[in-house]
């Protein structure tokens, strides 16, 4: 057992950083928050610890997306939808838990509803005033939907460009129909105003803190088990599949399946990542749908780094503390900062970041 | 008139062409021979700069145009006429040959007479589109259109390749008449021993990417034949 | 492929019992008691009119090493489409040992039932290591699942050094297969394809783009691995040829024009004919 241990550490500088950074954050930031008195300059303000949440959610997004692109060569341009679903799963518990104290006072139907002169719970909302319920959902939409798309792209053998384009075509189509008042998800002001979480009061700072660890954890918990999928036969075989698909394909693997299956679990995860998202930034629309959204994301994991893991939480870290500060700072020029950012991290850095860190360290090694 | 010195090619890792010497005198024709995937098209790939050289060196008349690439290499005056011809299907033949055109350095925009002299049936097929043409027709479309750059140095890969004897012969013809009668520079890559025999004056055979034989063509005798050329 | 085949091929009753049994049917007591492992008996081939095989007769024996020649154009990758399954004949019968019709099968079962087919073109997966390639090659359950929790067992370890020791990279183990030199990726290929303990071996152009180093190494290789096996050699590099083969074919046109030892098939005056191209 402390063979396999040292093994597994021995091998993964930059995962045990992460993990090791991950351990001390869960415990420091909430005792900056909660403990450390307001005055003071280390207080972290409430406001801090919720964006740190947000980020960790953004990191697990990213991780679900290193597993399928940097490991298996899927480009999916479209695993905003993913990220979407779980986060309105969430959303409709946590809708549900409203009760009788939104604005129209209806203990059964949420405002928007009554707002639409909704008489009946439509029928796929029932369930969802159980957290363990709303909970398989959050993984089974977003998997269910993975399925079916896999099954039906991969099977025609869709690969690269072509795959990614239909992914935006899929994120897209998901975007139109939930802004669609219809639909029974809230339309265009999607779900909000939400108050209490198993209970807890969603506002209070120890509700806020126990979101953050949550996220942080989870993110752990994902890194540990893609790291053990990747290196795994399996994970050597996905390698394969992406640097040479017919030959894998003629050793005899059935690369359909490999896809498929890898395909699903990183819809899972960003589908558990959108839900953790969604009690920390208090909203969930349709514009989380957003092709755009699925773009920029891909571009966290191309500046982190594709095919390390914990490259794609460095670049969900590094761009999304860029954007905060760029469109708190200087608005107009973050668009162009994106941009330029994903031409030149694909002409300069094809490994990232992580690429360049890892360059310099073998040009200072002896 | 053209030389090459020490050229070697790779596809990849694959090395294919070893430590080339070549030379192709002025005024001459000579014939490079060798079996299937020895390299010879690589090596005329290479002459006209439609591949990289990975070392090597390559002089036209005292020019060094290893660097350069194939346009320019048209400019100076390579003629090129590739295995399979390659001629423009879509279009006719006078378009083909007025394509050679661009590259000739005396501005002429007409096509030459001569070209139809020495093809008549390329005149009476004028505005015949290059894909209904036969294939000896076509090989003589892809030998006129490579005649309209006006080179110094003609190029050619396996001219008689699935073409009719008597084509064949007429093609023997018009390379003796412009090398010479006219003193074009000829270098062609040829299976067919008897016309190879017939047309050139000088060999150089290659076997695995090397040239393992080179000389006057009554050089080219039985034992180097069996070795390098027949099973 | 015509839709007089695609029609011949729907209706036949071998294919749907096919359908019905979608496992692979290869006999593991493969029936070569009449020496023979590979038939190919009239085999023709057209491609809009132009007929790459024109009644191809030709007999591979268990065990043997045959090299087959020819021009370009002759036939000699048509040939191995066919055995291999990526090409169906218009006409003609293509049996594996005495009662394996290859034509009913697909190209992935003809693979995994024990004809392995080497490509010009080295393609191993460049971001693993040797023995990694190997590993990934090696006949095991291939399923989603099972590769999961797949864990290299003694018995597995040990068929993989072998094979490294038959293609001589066994130092190379943990390097990264791309890499290697040009002549290693290829042996590592044949490594790859010896993991799937294939009975038939086709070897399309080998030597091409090797040192001459390489190039003796590999004919040793391949002399070796025939008796176990039965090799089939496609090459154009004559002196290669000449060092390995123990009977040669030659393809022109579609069809065998000759068969024979190396110094009969030198001696006829036919193939010298279609060589100088007379």
């Amino acid at each position: 057992m402390l063979k396999l241990i040292t093994r597994y550490i021995q091998r993964d500088t930059g995962g045990n950083t992460l993990l090791g950074v991950l351990a001390l954050i869960t415990v420091l930031v909430p005792v900056l928050n909660l403990v450390v008195p307001e005055g003071s300059a280390l207080h972290l303000s409430t406001y801090t610890v919720t964006l740190l949440g947000k980020y960790l959610t953004y990191a697990l997004l990213a991780v679900a997306l290193d597993l399928i692109w940097g490991y298996c060569g899927i480009l999916s341009l479209g695993h905003g939808a993913f990220f979407a679903l779980g986060g309105y799963a969430m959303g409709m518990y946590l809708m549900r838990q409203i009760g009788g104290r939104g604005v129209y006072g209806n203990a059964d139907l949420p405002d928007f509803m009554v707002f639409l002169n909704w008489t009946e719970l439509p029928w796929y909302w029932h369930g969802f005033n159980h957290f363990g319920i709303a909970m398989l959902m959050v993984v089974l939409v977003p998997a269910a939907l993975a399925y079916v798309f896999g099954w039906l792209a991969f099977r025609s053998r869709v690969t690269g460009v072509y795959l990614s384009i239909i992914t935006q075509a899929l994120t897209f189509a998901l975007m139109l129909a939930f802004f669609r008042n219809e639909m029974g998800f809230g339309g265009n002001n999607g779900l909000t105003d939400f108050k209490e979480i198993l209970g807890y009061n969603l506002h209070s700072d120890a509700t806020r803190a126990a979101l953050f660890v949550a996220s942080a954890l989870a993110l752990a918990v994902a890194y540990i088990t893609c790291r053990a999928i990747v290196n795994s036969k399996l994970g050597r075989v996905v390698v394969a599949v992406r640097d040479a698909e017919s030959r894998a394909r003629f050793i005899g693997y059935r690369v359909e399946q490999y896809k498929l299956w890898l395909f699903v679990f990183s819809a899972m995860l960003a589908g558990i990542a959108g839900a953790l998202y969604v009690p920390q930034v208090g909203i969930i629309n349709p514009g989380e749908f957003s092709p755009l959204n699925s773009i920029e994301m891909v571009i966290w994991v191309a500046v982190g780094g594709r095919g390390t893991l914990y490259g794609a939480v460095a670049g969900a870290l590094l761009v999304n503390y860029a954007k905060s500060y760029f469109t708190a700072e200087l608005p107009e020029v973050w668009l162009f900062m994106l941009g330029s950012l994903f031409v030149l991290v694909t002409i300069l850095l094809p490994r990232g970041v992580i690429g360049l860190l890892r360059r310099s360290s073998a040009e200072a090694a002896p | 008139m053209l030389r090459i010195d020490k050229l070697n090619q790779f596809y990849g890792a694959s090395h294919i062409l070893w430590d080339i010497d070549l030379e192709v005198p002025e005024g001459s024709c000579t014939c490079l021979m060798g079996r299937n995937g020895v390299g010879k098209t690589t090596l005329l790939k290479c002459m006209m700069g439609l591949l990289p050289a990975r070392d090597g060196r390559l002089t036209f008349n005292g020019r060094d145009i290893t660097r350069d690439n194939p346009e320019q290499r048209a400019r100076i005056g390579i003629g090129y006429v590739p295995q399979g011809r390659e001629i423009f299907a879509q279009l006719t033949v006078e378009e083909n040959l007025r394509i050679g055109l661009g590259a000739r350095n005396d501005k002429l925009r007409e096509i030459p007479a001569r070209i139809y002299e020495l093809f008549p049936v390329l005149k009476d097929m004028r505005q015949r589109r290059g894909g209904d043409l036969s294939g000896g027709q076509q090989q003589q479309l892809a030998i006129g259109r490579a005649l309209a750059i006006q080179p110094r140095l003609l190029i050619l890969d396996e001219p008689t390749e699935g073409i009719q004897p008597n084509i064949v012969h007429e093609i023997g013809d018009i390379l003796l008449r412009l090398n010479r009668d006219e003193g074009l520079t000829v270098l062609l890559v040829e299976q067919k021993l008897a016309f190879a025999r017939r047309v050139a004056q000088h060999f150089s055979l290659l076997e695995k990417g090397r040239v393992v034989a080179a000389g006057a063509m009554p050089d080219l005798n039985e034992q180097l034949i069996h070795r390098h050329l027949a099973v | 492929m015509n839709v007089r085949a695609i029609t011949r091929n729907l209706v036949k009753p071998a294919s749907w019992k096919k359908l019905l049994n979608r496992r692979a049917v290869f006999d593991p007591h493969l029936n070569a008691t009449h020496g023979t492992i590979l038939y190919m008996e009239d085999v023709t081939v057209s491609f809009d009119g132009f007929k790459a095989l024109n009644k191809l007769s030709l007999y591979i024996d268990d065990g043997e090493l045959r090299c087959i020649i020819g021009a370009n154009g002759a036939g000699k990758t048509t040939l191995m489409d066919v055995i291999t399954g990526k090409t169906r004949p218009d006409e003609g019968s293509v049996f594996f040992g005495q009662t394996i019709d290859l034509l009913q099968l697909s190209e992935t079962e003809i693979a995994q039932g024990g004809i392995g087919r080497k490509f010009q073109k080295p393609t191993v997966f460049e971001h693993h290591s040797v023995f990694e390639n190997l590993e990934l090659a090696m006949h095991a359950d291939k399923r989603v699942w099972p590769t999961l929790f797949a864990r290299l067992s003694g018995e597995q370890r040990e068929r993989i050094d072998e094979v490294l020791e038959i293609i001589g990279l066994s130092v190379e183990r943990v390097r990264r297969a791309g890499l290697l030199s040009h002549g290693q990726k290829q042996w590592l290929e044949i490594g790859m394809l010896l993991m799937q303990n294939p009975r038939v071996l086709l070897v399309d152009e080998p030597v091409a783009g090797m040192t001459g180093q390489e190039t003796e190494r590999t004919a040793e290789l391949l002399t070796s691995l025939a008796g176990r096996h039965s090799v089939v050699v496609v090459e154009h590099d004559m002196e290669f040829v000449r060092s390995i083969a123990r009977k040669v074919t030659v393809l022109h046109e579609g069809s065998v024009l000759a068969e024979g030892s190396m110094n009969d098939v030198q001696n006829n005056p036919r193939v010298k004919e279609v060589y100088l191209g007379e």
